[in-house]
């Protein structure tokens, strides 16, 4: 009874929300172009999910992000995990790193649409830049909190380096870097629609710029509500991860 | 008419390196070990226990002496530490059956094996628990089976009860000595507890305080299978006081 009645406290929440938009809509008169009602908004949806173009945009943008996320997340564990076992590796790479990060990805994302061109190669850069940092720091403290009484328990039984790694310490960081991959997820989809938003032709970034020259403000409030859904899939699928790699941990 | 020796340990002295001089933890240490020997080394902490066990286990080189296992050939290990340090992702079926794992044996013969193993240390219905769910002494259980299951040659435990309750010590005392008779296994403990010691092993070397040095070995010529009654008998004080009187 009770986790039903709870499950519906969100929908709830949410049509609280939208009728509240349409009262602030209707009371304060402002025009459409300004604060579209929600009705205007679903209304936009259906048209552009009947013209094909918002599925179209979607599946560019996602296309982006899943790249970006494949890459970033490649590079930052397999980096992140030789940075753990090497003191020497993560002292000579550490500044570049940190200068990295200084940069806010925002800022020389216009540079690597000029360099890599307004196709999805520079947006799944962006992407995968955006993705990595968070992911390396959480690999690397996953690698260096594997318990050394494990290791030890493993060299006694004669384990190979590669048992060590496919059956101690990938399962060890595993809480540490689906925490990493949680966080990325999200960045994921800021890198894709900050590179569309520079300069694209195709994808949600570019129907966010259309809708916003040509005034059809209930298209820019489309486009974002499919980031929104997006983003929340992304973290859906991270959440479904950690229930199948961690059950074994208290909830 | 004794088996000859399957471990020859001979002038071992291991000095860790520091700022002066280095650390000397141990220091000319020689024995021997024949097959199915329970032998205990029993010191106060700092006589270097942790680190004899860790160059048995092949996690440490000695700084001088030799250590021969018979024929020349690495040994199978299985160590139970002081905590159980279990795999906290792996159930307890799938912690046991590691060892197995490691070695390539196929899924179903492992699974087989540990079932075994889970019989033999009293754990059935727990198979698929998750370590967080036992308690300290199941946990040293599922330890101790992992330690067994791969059939290692020698059977090396580090102080494995001493994180528990007086209680579940001593009740995991007869355990290990049921199954020490089952599987008649080479065994060598480190502890600092005296009755521990003469309650399992057929041996008892006693170090002394950093560097650590053999002091005194002590034949528990005390009958098996041993029962809790036996820490009452004479004979059973006469030898605690003879080692107590050899620890610093």
């Amino acid at each position: 009874m009770k986790i039903s009645f709870s499950r519906w406290l969100g929908l709830f929440s949410i049509i609280i929300g939208i009728l509240g938009w349409g009262l602030i809509v209707r009371l304060s008169g402002l025009p459409r172009f300004i604060l579209p009602s929600p009705l205007d908004v679903w209304t936009r949806l259906l048209r552009s999910l009947a013209d094909g173009s918002l599925l179209y945009h979607t599946s560019v943008t996602l296309l982006e992000i899943t790249l970006g996320l494949l890459v970033g997340v490649t590079l930052a564990t397999v980096l992140g995990y030789m940075l753990a076992k090497s003191h020497s590796l993560e002292k000579i790479l550490s500044p570049y790193l940190v200068a990295s990060q200084a940069v806010p990805v925002v800022a020389i994302a216009p540079l690597l649409v000029i360099w890599l061109g307004h196709g999805i190669i520079s947006k799944v850069v962006i992407c995968a830049l955006i993705v990595f940092f968070p992911v390396l720091v959480n690999t690397v403290v996953g690698v260096r909190a594997v318990p050394p009484a494990l290791y030890d328990m493993m060299n006694s039984l004669r384990a190979s380096r590669w048992q060590v790694m496919t059956k101690l310490e990938v399962p060890a960081s595993m809480p540490v870097l689906l925490a990493g991959l949680r966080i990325g997820a999200t960045l994921s989809v800021i890198g894709a629609i900050v590179g569309e938003l520079v300069d694209a032709k195709e994808g949600l970034g570019y129907l966010l710029k259309v809708g916003d020259f040509q005034y059809d403000t209930s298209m820019v409030f489309v486009a974002v509500i499919m980031l929104v859904a997006l983003a929340l899939s992304l973290y859906g699928i991270v959440t479904l991860l950690e229930k199948r790699f961690l059950k074994w941990q208290n909830k | 008419m004794k088996n000859p020796p399957i471990l020859t340990v001979k002038n071992l002295s291991v000095v860790f390196p520091d700022s002066n001089g280095g650390l000397h933890a141990l220091e000319n240490i020689s024995f021997e070990v024949c097959p199915r020997d329970f032998i205990c080394f029993l010191g106060p902490s700092g006589s270097g226990k942790t680190t004899l066990l860790r160059i048995l286990a092949g996690l440490l080189k000695p700084t001088s002496g030799q250590v021969d296992f018979i024929h020349n050939q690495q040994p199978k290990i299985g160590m139970v530490f002081q905590q159980a340090h279990l795999m906290p992702w792996r159930s307890v079926m799938d912690n046991i059956k590691l060892p197995l794992e490691l070695e390539g044996m196929d899924e179903s013969q492992a699974r087989i094996k540990a079932q075994e193993m889970v019989e033999l240390v009293g754990l059935n219905g727990f198979e698929d628990s998750w370590p967080r769910e036992l308690s300290g002494g199941m946990a040293q259980r599922v330890g101790i089976a992992r330690a067994l299951i791969h059939d290692p040659d020698l059977l090396l435990l580090d102080e494995p009860f001493a994180s528990l309750d007086a209680i579940t010590r001593e009740r995991m005392w007869v355990e290990l000595s049921r199954i020490w008779q089952v599987k008649q296994k080479t065994i060598i403990m480190v502890t600092h507890s005296i009755n521990e010691s003469l309650f399992l092993a057929d041996d008892v070397l006693v170090l002394t305080q950093r560097p650590g040095q053999i002091k005194l070995e002590v034949k528990v010529d005390l009958p098996r299978p041993r029962n809790d009654d036996i820490r009452y008998t004479p004979h059973f004080g006469k030898l605690a006081r003879k080692l107590r009187g050899a620890i610093e």
